[in-house]
């Protein structure tokens, strides 16, 4: 991976270009909009070099589609009911008190 | 619901399982509730329970203990409904009651561990560096064990499998970032709802997503690296 080049004896790219190990760490505040804007083209311009790390960012793309993805998971069935019957009894006990007032 | 019906199986599912966004707004929401709406509370209790449950256990010592204090925080909203002020969004009063009980029950419990605590290894990298060429190998700081390409034909995120494993890597998180990977990726919350829910800075609820997603994303790999190999 070439992070300076030489042209004509003149070193370019000067700005230390991330390695993986480094890149890895920006992936979430890169999703997150989270990134400098120097950092986020360093961090483009890596992706765009390295397949690795392209496909790592794609991993973690698939991470977070599938978490997004879980069906519902609702609370253990007595304590739903407990809750509901406590709800009805409160929009019960409510009426009551407007009839009575 | 047109709009959805143009996309693809895997998208509609996607989209169905944001449980967050099927929800009304706010106003509706509490006018329902106020008004005795039992199948809009039950909707709310099937959305948000599992998030406060896992919230609720990095406040506290025990399953059963969590599972009393989302029972709480129920009755508190039933009881506070009517005097819902709007001032912040119906989610997050709800969670911020979560958090209070949570605590409360936490200092009884004698633990108190602050969640500033979860910060403090926060320089460490959170990829094990065994991934990666150490300073005597070719090229240190690349890949040792390079990542592939994770083939996901349709559907395949949602493989029960899948599930299981990702219901698993959960499990075994830090209860703190498992609240949060919890409240972000799987409820849908935003950084913002997050933040104010659990008091916490934008910069360290990312380093909690962060670790989370990467061990999460560490156990697909072994699914998805199989299912390559046996392919």
């Amino acid at each position: 991976m070439k992070s300076v080049q030489f042209i004509d004896g003149k070193a370019v790219h000067v700005v230390k270009r991330f390695s993986c190990d480094e890149w890895v760490e920006l992936v979430t505040a890169y999703l997150e909009n989270d990134l400098d804007e120097p950092t986020r083209q360093r961090f483009e311009e890596h992706l765009a070099e390295c397949e690795c790390c392209g496909h790592y960012l794609h991993q973690f793309r698939v991470t977070v589609t599938a978490l997004g993805a879980l069906p519902p998971d609702p609370p253990p069935d007595d304590m739903r009911d407990r809750l509901l019957s406590a709800f009805r009894n409160r929009r019960d006990s409510r009426v009551e008190e407007r009839r009575s007032s | 619901m047109t709009r959805i019906s143009q996309m693809s199986d895997r998208e509609e599912a996607i989209v169905e399982s944001f449980t967050g966004s099927r929800l009304p707004p706010d106003d509706v929401v509490v006018a329902a509730l106020r008004a005795g709406d039992e199948s809009m509370f039950a909707a709310l209790l099937d959305t948000w329970s599992r998030g406060m449950l896992w919230l609720a256990r990095s406040h506290v010592s025990t399953n059963d203990s969590a599972e009393e204090v989302v029972q709480d925080t129920w009755l508190a909203v039933i009881r506070g409904i009517d005097g819902f002020e709007g001032r912040s969004s119906v989610k997050t009063w709800v969670y911020r009651i979560l958090v209070n009980t949570a605590r409360k029950r936490g200092v009884r419990e004698n633990r108190t561990v602050p969640w500033s605590s979860a910060f403090e290894h926060r320089e460490e990298p959170s990829v094990d560096p065994a991934c990666f060429q150490s300073a005597d190998d070719p090229f240190p700081g690349h890949w040792k064990n390079v990542p592939t390409a994770w083939s996901t034909p349709e559907g395949e995120v949602l493989a029960a499998e899948v599930r299981g494993l990702i219901a698993a890597a959960l499990a075994e998180l830090p209860p703190r970032q498992r609240a949060v990977i919890t409240l972000r990726d799987v409820e849908g919350c935003t950084s913002e709802e997050v933040c104010e829910i659990l008091e916490i800075s934008a910069a360290n609820q990312r380093v909690l997503l962060h670790r989370a997603r990467v061990a999460v994303r560490g156990r697909l790999e072994d699914y998805f690296e199989t299912a390559r190999r046996s392919a």
